[in-house]
């Protein structure tokens, strides 16, 4: 951050993929102990230039020079050994192996040739615990949920010996104490000198971090910022192109108080249910057109609720109702039977088909309740399709290309339209925004006021609590895998009233179901 | 701080599901054996084993290169063909008279290349391996009957020395050498797999060969590493047999790498991929092994019984696979 010598200059970086230019003629360049926030909208450009400088994709125009060297990498693995360490945006790792492994495989600690094991372990220990991750590191990947394995992720890149560290999307599921402990850890390597590329969507992290800014929109170079220079509105702006009205109507957006529409029979009533080891027993109604925030730390059985809401893990214990008869919500498919539709965090293992286009991915839930043998005509699969795509505004807009090719950002779009598209009676979103531009997330916040009012009811799981806030009429507070609160989100409900339930774990509250 | 609320999602699960495969195969393989002592008093004789290793030894080799294979998530087809292809050379080769020492070096030499040169194709042009393994599984088997078109027979003093050796009380009950070459393959994949990158790097690369790719390992390396493995497996198999048969023939061991590919599942190795044991694949040569000998005892059933008892439990332990749900991608 001094006035010296940049580690990494990108010039003139141009990538082509079939119908999108992705990039065009981008610079970039990174000073050694710096970090440098790369901003723009959902499909700005932002993955493919991390994916240029690591050499995943070639490039079409441009160098990149590493230390005064110019260098073109084959791939990460020789990035890696150049010292550029990269965490890309999807977690990408083995879930079939341990989490020592994720971490140290391909430079395991050795002796003459062999893997040593209780080494490897232990400095895993080690290093999970600089980051205040107190998991077992001998387990399977896998068994742990998509934060903590953002977390190893995060472990494994800073561990590597690196002179630049990349980071894409570090935070989008990790809550505030998470986001903290990396940024402590951030910092210290910034202070030893490293260079750290920092991307995402939470302007707050930006300002919070970031010595300097550079934004892309529509794969072009907007500019290069000190961040003390540049006001939050000024960095939308660039970032959006425009004016920003969006955003101010977000902030206007009164507080949706309307105990009202707690009444009569609920739609789901469920009691007491509950599945050993992941959730404790819970009660909870919910009411057409109602939407019921669901907030707590990482790991306090926020998504463990919204897969047995769904069936997609089965309850031990309890009873539900739906509409005021008892249901079995066992499966998914009884859950669908019963208009309940879920929108996974995972959308990587568990939604998106990267092969099909667009349109099959959107189309895929409503097909799938119609059944395979009552095609949707295609006329009116266009026209839905359309719609959600413009909603959503998902880029490029072009409902034919195959999803794999779009942004992080804009497959989250179409997994989320693509559950929207059924009009269940019951939507679950799982961290629905994850990933997403401020611009969309508004669109999306907007969009699910809307469905409500619709009479639509929503259980909406997100790690920020001023989105819960914002949308929902009853917030149930999760701790340590329990229930352990449910409040009407009123006047006095704030950010500190739900932080305090979840500290004072049993404070006991508000609505009794 | 938030010391993160220890995410024990998996308190419970104290017996890692990834080992419930093998321990299956294991119960079952006891069972098998319960079987065969309480109907035939024989059976219980120590040498009934020491003869499923004796006749399975070649099935064995094949089986642990395969085992690198698959959970690479890849097929190999050629196996069969390439163990036929070894046996065949060699048995030429010493008909022309080359002393023994150097038919040995060729015929190792021959299968790894094949092995080499598929995996190549594999990678670079990113083409099935099923289809790939399928091509090489018709040219082995074509050099075969280009070698000849009968059966060969062996002469040469070492190879007959090594067919008879009998290790242990000669009189009582013995091993081949066959079965400790045997011992030895299993000894080294099962250290490479555990304890080398390249094992780790195949056990990354079968559980997501895109983040493999992104965690920066050797990807194109370690899986046409994994087929020149099995290639060397299969000479290896081959060689030891000719020293069972003490011959080449050019139609023998056909449709063997079904056999193979049936073994290691049944020993718990996935097929996708990512998951699974040496140790299983040895369990799954002795499932198949002591089945082939209870049938052999029993005496009454048509030996086609070994090839629906082994397409049944093929069928119930991929059944296990998935109710274990052993892949979570
Ligand atoms: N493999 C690919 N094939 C075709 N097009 C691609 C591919 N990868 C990215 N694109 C396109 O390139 C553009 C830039 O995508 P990129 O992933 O870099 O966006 P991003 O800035 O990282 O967005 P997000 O915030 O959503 O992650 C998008 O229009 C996207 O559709
Ligand atoms: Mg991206």
């Amino acid at each position: 951050m001094t006035g010296s010598h940049p580690v990494l200059t990108m010039t003139g970086i141009s990538k082509s993929f079939p119908g999108v230019r992705a990039l065009d003629n981008v610079d970039f360049r990174l000073f050694p102990g710096e970090v440098h926030a790369l901003m723009g909208e959902n499909g700005a450009g932002k993955s493919t230039l991390i994916k240029v400088l690591t050499g995943v994709y070639g490039t079409d125009q441009g160098t990149v020079t590493l230390a005064d060297e110019q260098v073109s990498f084959t791939g990460p693995m020789q990035a890696t050994a150049a010292g550029v360490s990269t965490v890309f945006q999807e977690v990408n790792l083995c879930t079939n192996l341990s989490v020592a492994e994720n971490i140290f495989i391909g430079r395991e600690p050795r002796r003459l040739g062999a893997v040593r094991w209780g080494e490897m372990r232990r400095q895993a220990r080690a290093l999970l615990a600089r980051l205040d991750l107190d998991i077992d590191v001998n387990a399977q990947l896998g068994s742990y949920s998509l934060a903590v394995q953002q977390m190893v992720a995060i472990a494994r890149a800073i561990d590597i010996k690196a002179r630049v560290l990349v980071l894409d999307e570090p935070t989008s599921s990790l809550d505030a104490g998470e986001v903290a402990q990396l940024f402590r850890v951030m910092r210290q390597l910034r202070d030893d000198g490293i260079a750290i590329l920092f991307v995402t969507h939470f302007l707050d992290q930006v300002y919070e971090i970031a010595d300097r800014i550079t934004v892309l929109r529509n794969g072009q170079l907007v500019g290069e910022y000190l961040t003390g220079e540049l006001p939050q509105l000024g960095l939308v702006e660039k970032m959006i192109g425009k004016e920003l009205r969006v955003l101010e109507r977000l902030d206007e957006q009164p507080r949706r108080a309307a105990t009202d529409r707690a009444t009569g029979t609920p739609l789901l009533d469920v009691h007491e249910l509950g599945r050993r080891s992941a959730v404790a027993p819970f009660s909870l109604t919910i009411h057409e057109g109602e939407v019921v925030g669901l907030a707590g730390l990482l790991g306090s059985g926020r998504t463990e609720v919204a897969r047995l809401l769904f069936g997609a893990d089965r309850a031990d214990h309890g009873d539900v109702r739906v509409q005021g008869s008892p249901a079995s919500l066992r499966t998914p498919v009884a859950a669908i039977g019963h208009g309940i539709g879920f929108c996974s965090e995972n959308r990587r293992a568990e939604g998106i088909i990267a092969e099909l286009s667009v349109r099959e991915n959107i189309i895929l839930a409503m097909q799938a309740a119609r059944g395979w043998l009552r095609p949707i005509p295609r006329r009116r699969q266009d026209e839905l399709v359309e719609r959600y795509v413009r909603a959503l505004s998902i880029r490029p807009a072009d409902p034919e290309l195959p999803v794999g090719n779009l942004s992080g950002g804009n497959q989250q779009k179409v997994l989320l339209a693509r559950w929207l598209i059924t009009e269940p009676r019951l939507l679950i979103l799982d961290e629905p925004t994850r990933g997403i531009d401020i611009g969309a997330k508004t669109e999306i916040q907007r969009l699910v006021a809307q469905l409500s009012d619709g009479g639509m009811a929503v259980l909406f799981v997100s790690a920020e609590l001023e989105e819960v806030l914002r949308l929902s009429h009853k917030i149930a507070v999760l701790r340590d895998r329990e229930m352990v609160a449910q409040l009407t989100n009123d006047q006095d409900v704030d950010a500190d009233r739900i932080m305090q339930s979840i500290a004072a774990g049993a404070g006991h509250e508000g609505v009794p179901s | 701080m938030t010391t993160l609320s220890l995410l024990t999602t998996r308190t419970w699960s104290r017996l890692p599901r990834r080992h419930v495969p093998v321990l299956a195969t294991l119960v079952l393989l006891l069972v098998l054996y319960g079987v065969g002592v309480s109907q035939y008093r024989a059976f219980s004789n120590i040498q009934v084993i020491f003869n499923v290793f004796i006749d399975n030894g070649f099935l064995l080799v094949v089986a642990v290169g395969m085992t690198f294979v698959i959970l690479t998530g890849g097929i190999d087809l050629s196996v069969g063909s390439v163990v036929a292809m070894t046996a065949m050379v060699s048995a030429f080769l010493l008909r022309e008279g080359l002393p023994a020492a150097l038919v040995l070096v060729i015929a190792l030499l021959i299968g790894p290349t094949l092995g080499f040169l598929m995996g190549c194709v594999i990678h670079f042009f990113d083409i099935q391996p099923f289809i790939v393994t399928l091509a090489g599984m018709f040219f082995a088997r074509g050099m075969c009957t280009f070698i000849s078109g009968s059966s060969i027979p062996i002469t040469d003093g070492f190879w007959t020395r090594m067919s008879q050796e009998r290790i242990g009380n000669p009189s009582g009950n013995f091993v081949s050498i066959s079965v400790l070459i045997a011992f030895a393959v299993v000894a080294v994949a099962a250290y490479t797999l555990a304890y080398t990158r390249l094992g780790r790097n195949v056990y990354a690369i079968g559980g997501n060969p895109q983040s493999a790719l992104l965690m920066g390992l050797p990807v194109g390396r370690t899986r046409i590493a994994v087929y020149t493995i099995s290639g060397l497996c299969a000479a290896i198999g081959g060689i030891l047999l000719s020293f069972y048969t003490l011959s080449g023939a050019p139609l023998i061991a056909v449709g063997m790498e079904l056999d193979v590919i049936a073994a290691v599942v049944i020993g718990g190795t996935v097929l996708t991929g990512g998951s699974g044991y040496v140790f299983g694949t040895v369990l799954g040569v002795l499932v198949l092994g002591v089945i082939q000998t209870l049938i052999t005892f029993d005496g009454s059933l048509n030996s086609w019984w070994t090839k629906i008892v082994i397409g049944g439990l093929l069928f119930a332990f991929i059944l296990l696979q998935r109710l274990i749900g052993i892949r979570y991608k």
